[in-house]
């Protein structure tokens, strides 16, 4: 009885913070462009990579964190911090080059700072390898941080008391450890080989799941849209790649090349399905995660937005309960979203490791 | 002065209408089979959840085409 009071009490104040975040978040905007809100480029900034970490920003107050900026041009890297840009209004001169701040991206310029426009309006000057530390890049590191910690604190326990009753955070890592291993890695891999890829689908799980998450809290540490970043899910689908590929069995080539019981004719058609399946599968699952995830995001924002769009505060309830809404169905996307990828991961893993039992006179 | 018209909003409907009727099949189909056999609901759920992702996969790509085309 006391415990679900408290779980109760749990939930209303994470409903609340989450709510106040992200009014906050977007309210900000309303002051800057008085004149005609325009959500696309809100929706674009929130959901984009950025530069600098925004924590506050209105009128009265500015409170920026400023990441490292790398950038690579003609064999040189220049390394600066990201408030030296401003807001984007001020050019960088290091070295011999002047650097300038353009829509999150960063270009080449002279000591006025001229941009040559096309007429899409997009800049033609030339830009500079850019390695710089982003706010994805920066949450994804807080994400990692998380993530040792909280294994590392159950390890520990693990390795001194492997005998006794699971405690704190170890009582919570173990339920889901055991789930993937049960309800992922055993059922989609042969149980004989299934422990040697439960190490990567367990990472592949608990990165997607803890960045989902954190993506979900809209203020500071948070609110970046990591899992929504394509290059964030490309780099995951192409260890997933990886792994299917090289641990590849013959029959799981066979079947792709030379697939068994198939008129010669029919080869021809066969053959080049299966080698663009090889790569449709991780494209699959890098899309769906990004998919997913961005348009949560931009769903959440869109409900925010309407407030402003209506310009009336009567419309703020509707705004608040349709977003709560949104929210709690977000959190069930963020572990949805996890599970399929590691089950898929484990689907196509499990197909190429499989030990296909060749009978000649049974065609299949 | 000509006009252009964006047609990419009507393919993502026409997609959605798609994906609607292919996952909403496969969570019929779903429920039904639990209501007959409620002892093998993981099993099935498992196994919806596999298929819709892969319809949502299907129909995932069309979405991404249709916005590259239509911006």
């Amino acid at each position: 009885m006391l415990v679900s009071k408290t779980i109760k009490y749990w939930l209303i104040t994470a409903f609340a913070l989450l709510l106040t975040g992200q009014i906050h978040a977007s309210s900000n905007t309303e002051s800057s462009s008085e004149e005609r809100f325009n959500p696309v480029d809100l929706i674009m900034h929130h959901v984009g990579d950025s530069h600098s970490w925004s924590i506050i920003h209105n009128d009265q107050f500015d409170l920026t964190l400023p990441l490292p900026i790398i950038l690579v041009h003609d064999g040189r890297i220049s390394v600066f911090s990201s408030s030296a840009f401003g807001h984007g209004e001020k050019i960088v001169n290091n070295g011999n080059y002047y650097y300038k701040l353009h829509h999150e991206k960063i270009y080449l310029t002279d000591e006025k700072g001229i941009l040559q426009l096309n007429e899409q309006h997009l800049p033609t000057n030339q830009q500079p390898l850019d390695f710089s530390i982003t706010r994805n890049v920066a949450s994804m590191w807080l994400s990692i941080i998380l993530l040792l910690t909280l294994f590392g604190i159950s390890a520990q326990r693990y390795k001194h008391n492997m005998l006794s009753r699971p405690r704190g955070v170890q009582s919570f890592l173990e339920p889901i450890i055991l789930f993937v291993r049960d309800d992922i890695a055993y059922k989609m891999i042969e149980p004989s080989k299934a422990d040697r890829y439960l190490p990567f689908l367990l990472t592949m799980f608990f990165f997607i799941f803890i960045n989902n998450l954190i993506g979900l809290i809209p203020f500071f540490p948070g609110g970046s849209n990591l899992t929504g970043n394509i290059s964030l899910t490309l780099a995951l689908a192409l260890f997933t790649f990886i792994v299917t590929n090289i641990n590849g069995t013959k029959s799981y080539w066979t079947h792709i090349f030379n697939p068994p019981g198939i008129p010669g004719w029919v080869k021809i058609l066969i053959i080049p399905v299966e080698i663009i399946g090889l790569f449709t599968k991780p494209f699959a699952l890098l899309i769906r995660l990004f998919a997913n995830i961005t348009a949560g995001h931009i769903i959440i924002l869109c409900l925010i937005s309407l407030i402003f769009i209506m310009k009336t505060i009567y419309f703020a309830p509707v705004s608040i309960l349709l977003s709560v809404f949104m929210s709690t169905l977000e959190l069930l996307v963020a572990l949805l979203q996890a599970f399929i990828f590691t089950l898929l991961s484990a689907l196509y893993i499990g197909m190429a490791v499989q030990q296909h039992e060749h009978h000649p006179e049974s065609a299949h | 002065m000509e006009q252009v018209v964006n047609l990419a909003p009507i393919g993502l409907g026409l997609i959605i209408i798609g994906l609607g009727i292919g996952i909403g099949s496969i969570g019929k189909s779903a429920m039904e089979s639990i209501g007959r056999q409620p002892e093998a609901a993981s099993k099935i759920q498992t196994a919806m959840i596999i298929a819709a992702a892969l319809i949502e996969g299907a129909g995932l790509f069309a979405i991404v085409i249709s916005y590259l085309l239509g911006s």
